[in-house]
């Protein structure tokens, strides 16, 4: 971890001081853009759980540590589309990491939250409180004041060819 | 049991995502049309600490999948959630983030929003 830290210094340090002017050079450029590629995270994930959950309750065994258990998880249609969703979230998030901060990712991307209730609710008929509101208010308040920030500390360096 | 994988979850999950960032920030803005996402998974094969993040989010994700089975999601999913914590002081003190008290009050506004929806 120090080693990272140390090197991390390093390539901040080797980082250009400012962006390029124009908006057409890279995709990071564009905060609007940025909350595009979030907003995609965010359904990827809801939408690749959902599935991803549905299906596991639907199997009615439970998996312990038997990976044989998990390899027939993965053979059911409801379970695979859940998976194939979450690679798809998971390459879009590395590229939205890409883009923004972590600590400006993360909160953002807490917007998934609120979606993943609504869908248990809907889907999976899991119990839900009028609490809900009140913590789905505090998501996106809390979502909407980082969105207010810059989205990166430092500007990242050319894309390699 | 319960709270077994539950950790799992938040050390992996915390682990991945800092390393993640780590790789991602050095790399370059990437696109994400078809061969950008294709571009993606060969970068992401070539780097050791990418490799090591995703097997970081197979863990977690495998811990998850045993957990849903014998928690509710409106469990999991709030209580996974701490590993934000976590993860804001790692982009603040060791990724060198601009943390200031805007996105500190947000990731925590968040974070109580995240415990909320779990009752």
């Amino acid at each position: 971890m120090t080693d990272l830290a140390e090197e991390t210094g390093v390539v901040c340090v080797a980082a250009p001081p400012e962006e390029p002017a124009t908006g057409s050079t890279g995709p990071g450029t564009s905060k609007l853009k940025t909350f595009l590629l979030a907003f995609a995270v965010i359904l990827f994930n809801a939408v690749g759980n959902l599935c991803l959950a549905w299906g596991m309750k639907h199997l009615g065994e439970l998996m312990g540590w038997n990976p044989l258990g998990y390899i027939r998880a993965i053979l059911n249609p409801s379970v695979a589309a859940g998976v194939a969703l979450l690679i798809l979230w998971l390459l879009t998030r590395m590229a939205l990491m890409s883009w923004a901060d972590l600590s400006f990712s993360l909160p953002v991307t807490g917007v998934g939250y609120v979606l993943a209730a609504v869908l248990g609710k809907l889907f999976l008929n899991e119990a839900v409180s009028p609490k809900h509101w009140v913590g789905t208010l505090l998501i996106f308040a809390g979502a909407a004041i980082v969105g207010t920030t810059t989205h990166q500390t430092e500007p990242r360096p050319e894309l390699e060819r | 049991m319960k709270w077994a994988l539950l950790a799992i979850i938040v050390v992996s999950t915390v682990l991945a995502d800092f390393l993640q960032s780590y790789e991602m920030k050095r790399s370059g803005e990437q696109s994400v049309g078809a061969r950008g996402l294709v571009r993606l998974l060969r970068l992401t094969l070539s780097r050791r600490y990418l490799i090591f993040a995703i097997a970081c989010m197979a863990l977690s994700f495998f811990a998850f999948m045993a957990l849903i089975q014998i928690a509710p999601l409106s469990f999991a999913v709030p209580a996974s959630a701490v590993s934000l914590v976590f993860e804001t002081l790692l982009a603040k003190f060791v990724l060198n983030e601009a943390v200031g008290k805007r996105r500190t009050a947000g990731a925590l506004l968040v974070l109580s929003g995240v415990v909320l929806l779990a009752r």
